[in-house]
C-alpha cells in the first residue's frame, strides 16, 4: 500500500511538472507577444511614463520573500510542526495578497489615467501579461487557503504533504515568471 | 457597440432565435428535437440512473473513451450535414442560384471546419487513445482518471456551445481559423466569433489535460517488462501526439484568449488600429495549427500499423524505423509553422496546413508506407473492414501526397492558392489519412469494448461508399481548382465549373450512404450480437496485449497484471502455447469511485463560455466559482477508491 501511494505520488508530480511546462510555454508566448508589441504605442504612454520604481521594488520584495516563507512552511510541515507551518503559510498568503493589492492599485491607476489595456497594442500586451500572472497568484492564494484548512483538519498526512510540495513548486514558478516580467517589462523602461 | 445589455440576460434577446431563414430555423428545430428526443428516450426506457452512474460520472478510461467516440460520431453527422449543404449550394449556385444567402453559407463553412477539426477528429482520436492505450500497456487505468473525466466533459461543453449556436444566436462567419481583422468586432459584431472562440478555448483546456494525462500514463504506468521498444505502435503514436498536445495547445489558448480580449475588452492585439499586429495571430495560430495536423494524423498511422500487422498475420515490418519516423515527425512539426503564411500572404489558408508540410513529412511518411507494404508482402491478408479502410487510405494517400508535392512547386502554388485545389488537397490528407484510420480503429476495437464484432458486410459497404464517394466528391475539386475556382464561393458565374460541382455533390451523397451504412452496421450488429460474439476476446487473431483480456475487459482491465518480455507478447504466447506470465495478486485491486466532478466542471465551463459570449456576467462568474469550489471540495475527499473483487466483476455490459 505504501509503495502504491509513493508510486502514484511520483505520477502526480510528473504530471504537475508537465503542467508547469505547458504553463511556461503559455507565459513564453505572452512574453513574445509583449516583446513584439513593445513599440506599438499608438501615440499612448510608454512604460517610462507610467512605471514607478518604488512600487516595483515593493512588489518584487513581497513576492520574493513569499517564496522563502512558502519554502519554510513546506519544511515545517515535513517535520510535522503544524503550528509553524500554518504561520508560514499565513505569512505567504499575506505577502501574496499584498503583492496583488499593489498590482491592482498600479494597474487601476493606469486605467484611471487613460492608459488602460485598450489604449494601445503595447498596453494590451502589458495588461494581459500582468493579469495572467496576477490570476495565477490569485489561484495560488486560494490554494494556500485550502492547504491551511487541510493541514488543520487532516494533519500532515502524505497526500497533504505532497500537495504542499506542489504548491511550493507552483509558487516558485510564479516567482520566476515575475523575475521575467521584472527584467523584460520594467527594467528596460526604468533604466 | 450600441446594443442594450441587460444585467440579467446580457445581450441575449428574442432576436437571437434563428428566424432569419427557414434553413437556419430547420437546423435549429432538428437540433432541439434531437436533444429532446434523446431525453425522452432515456426517460421512457427508465435509464437515467444507469446513464448517470454507468456513464456520466464514470471515470473508467474505457467508458470515457466510448463517450468520446459517441460524441465524435454525433459531431461527424452534424459536420457532414454542413458539408452536404455546401455541396448542394455550390451544385446549384450558378449565376446566383442556390438556396443559401452568403452570410449563412459563411456560417456553414466555418462551423463545418470547426466541428470537423475540434469536435469530430479530436474527440475521435482522444476516444481511441482512451480506450486502447491503458489496455495496450497493461495498466489498470490512466494516471489521472478524474482529470480524464474533466477533459471529456470540457470537450463536450465546447461541442455543446457549437450546437447551441445553431439555436441561440449565430455561429462565426470567419472560417475555422478565425483570422483577424475580419474576426474583430468592427467586421463581425455579434456573437458568432465569440461562440467559435469559447468553444475552442473550453475544449482546448480539456485537450491540454488529456495530453498531460497520457504522457504520464504511457511513461509511468506500463506493466512489468513493457519497455518503450516493446510498446505497440499505436501507443507510441499516442505518446508523440500527447507530447505535441502539451507543447502546442498553449498557443491556441493564448491566441483565442487574445482575440476574445480584443472583442470583449477592446484591447489591440490584432486590430488594424491602436498598434495591433495581425501577423501575431498567424504566428500563434500556426504554432498550434501545424502540430495539430500531426496530433490528428499520427495516431491514425498507429492504427494503420496495428491493423496491417494483425490482418496480414505478420510482425510489423521495421518497427524501430516506424518509431523513429514518428518521433522525427513530431519534432519537425514545431519548426515549420511559418510556411502557412510565408509563401501565401496573409489570406485565410487552411490548405497550407497540409500543403508544404507534406514536403517535410514526406520522408518519414515514405518510410512508414514502405514498412506497411513490406508487412503485407507475403502475408496472409484478411480483408476485414478495418483492413479495407487501411488499404483505401494507402491508395488515396498517394494521390494526396502527389498533390502536396505539386503544391510545393511555386508557380502551381501561385495559381492554386486559395482555390478548391487546396480544399481537395487537405480533405485528401485528412479524410483518408485521419478519419479512415479512426473508423478502422473503431471497427477494430469495437469487439474489445462490447464483446461482439461489427457486421462485416455492412462494414465493407460503408467502406466502398466512403471510398468511391470520396473520389467523386474531391477529385473534381482538383480539376476546378486548376481552372481557378476560389474556395468559399457561395455563388459563381462560370458555367464550366458547374458539372464538376454536381459530380462533387453526387460524391457527397455517396459519402452520406457511407455514413448511413455505419449506422445500419451498428444496428444490425447489436441485433445479431449473440452470433457476432463468437471469439470476441480475440476476434482478429490479435498480437498485442489488449487481446489477452476478456471482452469487455473488467473495470480494472487485468485481474493479474501481465509481465511481458517481447513485443507482440500475446501473439508470442499463442505461438509458443505458453500463456503470458502474470504478477500474482498480492493486495486487493482498487478502482477509483465514480464522481460528478467531471460533469460539474464541464457544465461550469459551458456556463463560463455562454456567459461571456452573451455578456451575462453573473453566469460566467457563477461558472468560475463552481469550478473553484468543485476542485476545492474534491481535494478534501479522501475516500476516492473502492475495492474491486475479481470474479464477481463488472465490466462494460
Ligand atoms: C465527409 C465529407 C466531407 C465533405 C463532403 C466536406 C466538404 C467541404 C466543403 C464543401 C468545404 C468548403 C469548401 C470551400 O471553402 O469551398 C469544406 C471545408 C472544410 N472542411 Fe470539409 N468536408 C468533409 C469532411 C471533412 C473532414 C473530415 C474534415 C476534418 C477533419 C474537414 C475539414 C474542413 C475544413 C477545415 C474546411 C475549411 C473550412 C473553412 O473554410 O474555414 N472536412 N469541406
Ligand atoms: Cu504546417
Amino acid at each position: 500500500m505504501t509503495t502504491a501511494v509513493r508510486h502514484s505520488d511520483s505520477e502526480v508530480s510528473f504530471g504537475f511538472w508537465l503542467y508547469l511546462m505547458s504553463d511556461a510555454i503559455l507565459f513564453g508566448l505572452i512574453f513574445a507577444t509583449f516583446v513584439v508589441m513593445s513599440t506599438n504605442l499608438a501615440g499612448g504612454p510608454g512604460g517610462t511614463d507610467l512605471f514607478s520604481m518604488t512600487n516595483l521594488s515593493m512588489q518584487t520584495a513581497l513576492l520574493l520573500t513569499s517564496s522563502l516563507t512558502v519554502a519554510l512552511a513546506h519544511h515545517a510541515a515535513m517535520e510535522e510542526r503544524i503550528g509553524p507551518a500554518l504561520v508560514w503559510l499565513a505569512l505567504t498568503f499575506a505577502l501574496g495578497a499584498g503583492f496583488l493589492v499593489l498590482e491592482v492599485r498600479e494597474l487601476s491607476g493606469f486605467v484611471a489615467s487613460g492608459a488602460g489595456p485598450n489604449r494601445s497594442g503595447y498596453l494590451s500586451a502589458f495588461f494581459t501579461l500582468l493579469s495572467t500572472h496576477g490570476l495565477h497568484v490569485s489561484a495560488g492564494l486560494i490554494w494556500i487557503g485550502t492547504m491551511m484548512m487541510q493541514l488543520l483538519l487532516k494533519g500532515p498526512n502524505s497526500r497533504v504533504l505532497s500537495r504542499l510540495s506542489r504548491l511550493t513548486l507552483f509558487w516558485h514558478f510564479l516567482d520566476i515568471v515575475w523575475i521575467g516580467i521584472f527584467s523584460v517589462v520594467y527594467l528596460p523602461e526604468l533604466f | 457597440m450600441t446594443e442594450d445589455i441587460s444585467p440579467l440576460l446580457g445581450r441575449l434577446g428574442p432576436d437571437a432565435l434563428p428566424l432569419y431563414s427557414w434553413v437556419a430555423m430547420g437546423g435549429a428545430m432538428v437540433t432541439v428535437a434531437g436533444g429532446l428526443g434523446f431525453l425522452a428516450i432515456v426517460t421512457w426506457l427508465g435509464k437515467w440512473r444507469e446513464l448517470w452512474s454507468g456513464w456520466i460520472t464514470s471515470v473508467d478510461h474505457k467508458r470515457i473513451g466510448i463517450m468520446y467516440i459517441v460524441l465524435a460520431l454525433i459531431m461527424l453527422i452534424r459536420g457532414f450535414v454542413d458539408a452536404i449543404m455546401m455541396r448542394l449550394q455550390q451544385a446549384l449556385a450558378m449565376d446566383g442560384g442556390g438556396y443559401l444567402p452568403p452570410e449563412h453559407f459563411e456560417q456553414i463553412f466555418s462551423s463545418h471546419g470547426t466541428i470537423m477539426i475540434f469536435f469530430m477528429a479530436m474527440p475521435f482520436v482522444t476516444g481511441l487513445m482512451n480506450f486502447a492505450v491503458p489496455l495496450q500497456i497493461g495498466a489498470r487505468d490512466v494516471a489521472f482518471p478524474v482529470m480524464n473525466s474533466i477533459s471529456f466533459w470540457l470537450t463536450a461543453a465546447g461541442a455543446g456551445l457549437v450546437l447551441v449556436s445553431l439555436v441561440i444566436g449565430k455561429f462565426s462567419t470567419a472560417g475555422w481559423t478565425g483570422y483577424p481583422p475580419y474576426s474583430g468586432v468592427q467586421f463581425t459584431p455579434g456573437v458568432g466569433v465569440d461562440y467559435w472562440i469559447w468553444a475552442v478555448l473550453v475544449s482546448g483546456v480539456g485537450s491540454t489535460l488529456t495530453g498531460i494525462n497520457f504522457v504520464v500514463t504511457i511513461l509511468r504506468k506500463r506493466t512489468t517488462g513493457m519497455t518503450l521498444m516493446h510498446m505497440p505502435m499505436f501507443t507510441w503514436t499516442a505518446l508523440c501526439s500527447s507530447i505535441l498536445i502539451v507543447f502546442a495547445f498553449p498557443a491556441l489558448t493564448v491566441v483565442t484568449a487574445m482575440l476574445a480580449l480584443d472583442r470583449t475588452v477592446g484591447t489591440h492585439f490584432f486590430t488594424n488600429d491602436g498598434g495591433g499586429n495581425v501577423m501575431n495571430f498567424m504566428n500563434l495560430f500556426w504554432i498550434w495549427g501545424h502540430p495539430e495536423v500531426y496530433i490528428l494524423i499520427l495516431p491514425a498511422f498507429g492504427i494503420f500499423s496495428e491493423v496491417v500487422a494483425t490482418f496480414s498475420s505478420k510482425r510489423l515490418f521495421g518497427y524501430p524505423s516506424l518509431v523513429y519516423a514518428t518521433m522525427v515527425i513530431a519534432v519537425l512539426s514545431f519548426t515549420v509553422w511559418l510556411h502557412h503564411f510565408f509563401t501565401m500572404g496573409a489570406g485565410a489558408n487552411v490548405n497550407a496546413i497540409f500543403g508544404i508540410a507534406t514536403m517535410v513529412i514526406a520522408v518519414p511518411t515514405g518510410v512508414k508506407v514502405f514498412d506497411w507494404l513490406f508487412t503485407m508482402y507475403r502475408g496472409r491478408i484478411r480483408f476485414e473492414p478495418p483492413m479495407l479502410f487501411t488499404l483505401g487510405f494507402m491508395c488515396l494517400f498517394v494521390v494526396g501526397g502527389m498533390s502536396g508535392v505539386l503544391l510545393a512547386i511555386p508557380p502551381i502554388n501561385y495559381a492554386t492558392h486559395n482555390t478548391t485545389f487546396l480544399v481537395a488537397h487537405f480533405h485528401n490528407m485528412i479524410i483518408p489519412g485521419a478519419l479512415f484510420g479512426y473508423v478502422a480503429g473503431y471497427m477494430y476495437w469495437f469487439p474489445k469494448a462490447f464483446g461482439f464484432r461489427l457486421d462485416r458486410n455492412w462494414g465493407a459497404r460503408a467502406f466502398w461508399f466512403w471510398f468511391t464517394g470520396f473520389i467523386l466528391a474531391f477529385m473534381p475539386l482538383y480539376v476546378i481548382g486548376l481552372m481557378g475556382m476560389p474556395r468559399r464561393m457561395e455563388s459563381y458565374a462560370n458555367p464550366d465549373w458547374q458539372p464538376w460541382l454536381i459530380i462533387a455533390f453526387l460524391g457527397a451523397c455517396l459519402i452520406l450512404l457511407g455514413i448511413v451504412s455505419l449506422g445500419i452496421q451498428l444496428w444490425v450488429s447489436v441485433r445479431d450480437r449473440v452470433r457476432l460474439a463468437a471469439e470476441a476476446d480475440d476476434p482478429w487473431d490479435g498480437r498485442t496485449l489488449e487481446w489477452s483480456t476478456s471482452s469487455p475487459p473488467p473495470a480494472w482491465n487485468y485481474t493479474e497484471l501481465p509481465i511481458v518480455s517481447v513485443r507482440d507478447s500475446f501473439h508470442e504466447a499463442k505461438l509458443t502455447g505458453k500463456p503470458i506470465p502474470t504478477a500474482p495478486l498480492t493486495a486487493s485491486i482498487h478502482v477509483p469511485r465514480n464522481t460528478a466532478v467531471g460533469p460539474v466542471i464541464g457544465f461550469a465551463g459551458f456556463c463560463v463560455g455562454f456567459g461571456v459570449i452573451w455578456f451575462i456576467w453573473w453566469l460566467a462568474a457563477v461558472g468560475l466559482a463552481l469550478v473553484a469550489t468543485t476542485l476545492i471540495a474534491r481535494s478534501f475527499a479522501d475516500d476516492t477508491e473502492s475495492e474491486a473483487f475479481p470474479g464477481r466483476g463488472t465490466g462494460i455490459s
